[in-house]
């Protein structure tokens, strides 16, 4: 993993210490809000419902057993003993004083980690596959140059005040977990005829108010050239980008208005006049950073006792069933720790689920967790003869849910029990849901299936991208939520279709319920899944599930 | 015709917990939405907001939100409104919980 060097280190702890400035020159009354909100936003701290709440980057995902410790003991410390990870791989603590969050920051440098550009018209966060560097499937670990990014994205002078907020998502794997193609630009590991690692360029794509899929600016950029390429986009992008209109400011929009073609010589012409200034230093950062992602010593041990354990503990298979995926190395697995226990709140942690978590990444899992952009934990390296001693300390600690992939593993956005965005909840809404399966226990037969909500058109929930999409509005002051259904966030990214009116708080689980029961008489056989099932059939049955007596009254 | 003007509060985050706040009659900021100044008229409403705005050491955004009179003083019209004098609905966090009601 990456460790901050001097250079990272010194502009850290700089930035906490003007930052510990600004928050004294607001209290004391020499800052008006006005002031100090583009201040405290450029260092993730918002105003929100009931309090402050602080956006803490997780970089790429990846955090190591110190970091998770010490995320663990700002929530004790300064917070209500929890966190809440979110879609975009970060962590957000939901009650911090202003007075203790200069505190926060440097806590959280002591362990190389900060909130900067977590907010604000800036590249954010760089997020990546959370199986980064333990996939079967991976062509090479997008995590090194994820890291590149970010250390040419922070505090970069060109692009501290673009034309709106700008993601950037990587992925190793022809296998998209990033949803890359959701966001400003998206990078895809690939291979050219050659056989070199490049990257796939994708760009434009994004949820929010006008949904729309990247496109391909071009198919094959290489290692070399791929930080002049990204900064020429982000450089055309900031002085075409629409300033005149929030709503229209996104890249998404600008690609949409000046055609791909346009952009992409724009890109051109930008990239072959800014490439020889790199002068190949990238280059010589990068090696350096990959040495740093180098893949643990794998060990080679005997399985028997995994498969022993799995015939024997029917609780135990069931979650290998749901909460492993397959590792590159012989032998060893990549478990998901599902934070969606059913009725929780899907993505807060207690501090003590966290030391749990970093003490089993620590002694089973070569000192590495992720956190997933569909707010789930992961332990990437785990031997399969360590699992059943994974499995029975995370069931002592409350993490053994076996959900991963199913009806309750829903991703979902503060909504309106915290966001001041908000039009409408979601927690309740998820819990609710993942309660009734719960109760049904039909989930494991219904199979995959990928619910997300979003208590805003901001859409921070994907609910655009969910098999089943819900997004929670404010319907002439009563909260209402719309169903899109057929979405998509993987290689085929599709953007769900409007099922039709919105259902109010207290129909919409039975609406879901019905979808989903309604689904199971509706597949051609048991393997076929609700997205396969809904693709080949088409809106109207689910409609007609969704909508029976409206379904009566127009056949009358 | 400009729309009738419905009651308002003052409403805010204290500065320093970021605690939703209501401007009192006597100018305090209460954390009780009952013990706010319903105010009826328009341009007084106006001159409420710019007095709280001007108290940038105690509060941040400021701003005039819906209410009616209830048995306990002014309550909120809309929903959003309502969970500020609560808090989240997943746990016993914030108002709920730590601050006593009046009586």
């Amino acid at each position: 993993m990456y460790v901050y060097n001097d250079f990272d280190e010194t502009f850290v702890r700089t930035r906490v210490a003007q930052f510990r400035g600004q928050v004294e020159r607001r209290i004391d009354g020499s800052l008006t809000e006005d002031e100090f909100k583009p201040l405290r936003l450029m260092n993730g701290l918002y105003l929100q419902l009931h309090a402050y709440m602080l956006r803490v980057a997780v970089p790429y995902g990846t955090l190591n057993p110190a970091q998770m410790r010490q995320l663990a003991l700002i929530a004790d410390r300064w917070d209500k003993g929890y966190g809440h990870f979110t879609t975009r791989q970060n962590i957000q603590y939901n009650w911090p004083k202003l007075g203790d969050v200069p505190d926060m920051l440097e806590a959280l440098a002591d362990v190389g980690m900060h909130a900067i550009q977590t907010s604000g018209n800036t590249i954010r966060n760089v997020t990546a596959d959370h199986f980064a560097g333990a996939a079967a499937d991976e062509i090479e670990d997008p995590r090194a140059i994820a890291e590149l990014l970010r250390q040419w994205s922070t505090d970069h002078p060109e692009f501290q005040f673009l034309p709106r907020k700008f993601k950037i998502a990587v992925t190793g794997a022809a296998a998209d977990r990033a949803v890359t193609r959701a966001h400003d630009i998206g990078l895809v590991v690939v291979r050219n005829d050659a056989g070199e690692v490049g990257y796939q360029v994708i760009v434009g794509g994004g949820l929010g108010r006008t949904p729309m899929v990247g496109k391909v600016l071009r198919d094959f950029v290489s290692k070399a050239d791929l930080l002049p390429y990204v900064e020429a986009i982000v450089s055309v992008y900031n002085l075409l980008g629409r300033r005149d209109n929030k709503y229209k400011a996104r890249i998404k929009i600008t690609l949409h208005e000046n055609g791909i073609e346009t952009i992409r010589d724009l890109v051109e012409e930008r990239f072959n006049a800014i490439r020889a200034g790199f002068g190949g230093y990238d280059q010589t950062l990068l090696a350096e950073i990959e040495t740093s992602f180098a893949p643990p010593a794998f060990v080679t041990k005997a399985t028997d006792g995994y498969e022993a354990a799995r015939l024997a503990n029917p609780a135990f298979r069931s979650w290998t069933d749901t909460n492993l995926s397959a590792h590159k190395a012989a032998g060893y697995a990549i478990v998901s720790i599902s934070i969606k226990k059913h009725g929780a709140t899907p993505g807060d942690a207690t501090s003590d689920q966290m030391r749990v978590m970093a003490d089993l990444a620590e002694t089973y899992g070569h000192g590495e967790l992720r956190i997933s952009h569909e707010q789930n934990v992961i332990l990437p390296h785990v031997h399969q003869s360590d699992l059943p001693a994974v499995y029975a300390a995370l069931r002592k600690a409350d993490l053994a849910t076996a959900n991963i992939g199913l009806a309750s593993d829903i991703i979902a956005c503060p909504g309106m029990d915290y966001c001041a965005l908000a039009t409408a909840r979601s927690i309740p809404i998820a819990q609710q849901i993942a309660t009734r399966f719960d109760e049904l226990k039909i989930e494991h037969d219904v199979g995959p299936l990928k619910i997300k909500i979003s208590g805003c058109i901001n859409a921070c929930g994907h609910h655009h991208v969910g098999h089943i999409g819900i997004l929670g509005l404010d319907r002439a002051g009563v909260e209402n939520y719309q169903i899109t259904l057929g979405g998509d966030g993987s290689e085929t990214t599709t953007i769900g279709e409007r099922a039709g009116p919105g259902f109010s708080a207290d129909d919409i689980v039975p609406a879901i319920e019905r979808l989903v029961t309604g689904y199971l008489s509706l597949r051609a056989d048991p393997s076929e899944t609700f997205l396969q099932t809904y693709r080949r059939l088409g809106l109207a049955p689910f409609k007609t599930l969704l909508y029976p007596s409206e379904d009566k009254a127009d056949a009358a | 015709m400009p729309a009738r003007f419905t009651p308002k509060v003052v409403t805010a985050n204290a500065l320093l917990d970021g605690d939703a706040v209501w401007l009192t009659e006597d100018d305090r900021w209460s954390p009780l939405m009952s013990e706010a100044e319903l105010i009826t008229d328009e341009a007084h409403a106006d001159l409420r907001l710019l007095q709280a705005k001007a108290r940038a050491s105690e509060i941040a955004g400021a701003y005039l939100a819906d209410a009616q009179m209830g048995d306990d003083g002014p309550e909120p019209v809309h929903f959003r409104e309502a969970f500020r004098t609560r808090g989240p609905s997943n746990y016993a966090h914030g108002k709920q919980t730590e601050v006593p009601s009046r009586t």
